[in-house]
This record gives C-alpha cells, structure tokens and sequence, in this order.
C-alpha cells in the first residue's frame, strides 16, 4: 500500500512538471537567461512554478509536521544540518552549472524518460554516474576528516 | 534558440502539484520530496528498507508523461536543444553537483524553502546564480 501511495505521489510529482513546463528544458534556459531581458525572450513562467510550489509546501508541511508521525512511517526524516560548509555552495555552483548547460534538473530529467527520448536517456546516464561519483568522492577517507559526520546527502 | 510563450496560470498550477506531491510525501513517509536524494539511494550501498518506495516514486516520475498522454490525448512540447556531448557533460556536472550540495532543485528549492531552511536558501541562490551565468555566456558570449 505504501508503495503504491509513493507510486502515485510521483505521477503527481511528474504530471507537475509536465503542466508546469519545468520538464521542458527550452523553457528552463529561456527562464535562465536574463540576457534575453531586453530582447523580450525571457520566459519568466518558472519564477511561477516555484511560487506556487513552495506556497502549498509551506502551508502543507506546517499542517503534516503537527501530526505525532508519518502515516507509513515510524517518525519524520527531517535534515538537521544548519551549518554553512563550503558543499552547500560548491556542490548547487557545479549543479547550476549542469542545469544552465542542458536545461535538465534531476526531476524533469527523469519523467523526460517517459517522453521516449534518446537525449533524455543519454542525461539521465551521465547524471547517474555524477551522482555515484559524488556519494563515491564523498566518502573518501581523506576528505571525511573535513567533512561532517552528518549524512552527507542530507538536505 | 527556440523562444517559448509566458505561462503564468500552468505553471502556478504544475507548480501547486508538484508542492502537493512534497506535502504527500512527507505526510506518508516522513522524507523530503528531493529527487537527487531519492535517486542516488537507488544505488547500493543502501542505509535503509526505503528502496521499493523510492523506485516507486521515481516510476511515478517517469510514467506521468504517459499518463498525461492517456488523458489529454497529447503531451506537451519538450525541446531538447543540447546536443550529446553537452548532455553528457551537463548530466555528469548536474548529478554530482545535486549530491555533493545534498539537494537540487526539489529538495532545497522547494522542500528547504517552505522549511525556511539557511542552507536550502544558500544553495538555491547559488545554483539558480550559476545556471543563469552559464546560459549567459553559452548565449550571449560565444
């Protein structure tokens, strides 16, 4: 049942990225290119996307985080960090990087697979090769002693 | 470069969705709805029993384009600009930069900030400021 409950939050997940033209990467580097102000090819479409995401998360999580637990779960896995290391900045600086290049964050990456195309087949490789190599690089031995002991995917 | 039309009210309403599927998320499970997180635990060595829900999720992802399909009889357009070798280096900088930061854009974009989290807000400055630097000078430099 859980299963199926996370299988339907991420159709919903995806369908929003869709409606929301977030899975279109055309749309994503029109939104990321301020140089096109003046030329009147901005697309500012996203600054909605992401108000309208984070006005219903705020006021949703408020409501669920008052509940004693999760419905399926034990408690709620809320990232605890507060500190500002230099990964919260070099890590979002390569990632925006990569978004600014093809137009693809990791979510619109994967549901552009249910579109069938080649391109978003070949993204979706090389993201997760990155993403090994970051989990990979991460727990080196001689970068741990600079590191946190914290999760070091934790949010 | 393809210009694409201003979309206020989809994008509002996509946006909602895609807010609604976190609140989800964290009512059922009690997790953050960030798909770099959710997608690199995927892959071995797993630290818990989430894994059939996280490929649930992600499934969930991928098949909403079909579903959108079934629906509405059409899906909308995706251009896809990038040619391999841009995809490639593209994919390799956004899945390593996504999990060296601990987040990408669900995560701390959207998740961290309805949790008025620091360093949510720290890194999405940071990848929204290096995404727009890049599509500058891809742009406008060359």
């Amino acid at each position: 049942m859980a299963i199926l409950v996370q299988f339907a939050i991420g159709l919903i997940f995806g369908m929003g990225l869709i409606v929301s033209g977030m899975s279109n990467p055309a749309k994503v580097l029109n939104f990321l290119d301020v140089g096109g102000i003046p030329a009147g090819t901005w697309d500012a479409s996203l600054a909605f996307v992401m108000a309208g995401a984070v006005a219903v998360t705020f006021i949703g999580f408020r409501r669920v985080l008052k509940l004693a637990r999760p419905f399926f779960a034990d408690r709620f896995y809320l990232p605890t960090r507060r500190d500002i290391d230099p990964r919260i900045v070099t890590g979002p600086a390569i990632f925006g990087i990569g978004w600014g290049l093809a137009g693809f964050c990791p979510g619109p990456a994967l549901t552009a697979l249910g579109y069938g195309s080649v391109s978003a087949f070949i993204f979706v490789a090389a993201m997760c090769a990155g993403m090994l190599l970051a989990r990979f690089t991460a727990h080196l031995p001689s970068l741990t002693r600079f590191v946190a002991p914290a999760d070091p995917l934790e949010t | 470069m393809v210009t694409t039309s201003f979309t206020p009210v989809t994008s509002l309403v996509g946006g909602a969705m895609i807010g609604l599927a976190a609140v989800l998320l964290m009512w059922a499970t009690g997790r953050i709805a960030g798909v770099s997180g959710i997608a690199v635990r995927l892959f071995p060595p797993y630290e818990d029993r989430e894994f059939a829900g996280r490929l649930a999720f992600v499934a969930g992802l991928v098949v909403a384009p079909v579903l959108v399909w079934l629906v509405t009889g059409s899906l909308p357009t995706q251009t896809i600009a990038a040619g391999p070798a841009v995809l490639i280096i593209g994919g390799l900088l956004t899945g390593f930069g996504s999990v060296w930061g601990s987040g990408c854009t669900s995560g701390h974009g959207v998740c961290g900030l309805s949790r008025l989290s620091v360093r949510s807000l720290v890194a999405t400055m940071t990848f929204m400021a290096a995404g727009m630097a890049t599509v500058f000078v891809m742009r406008h430099w060359s």
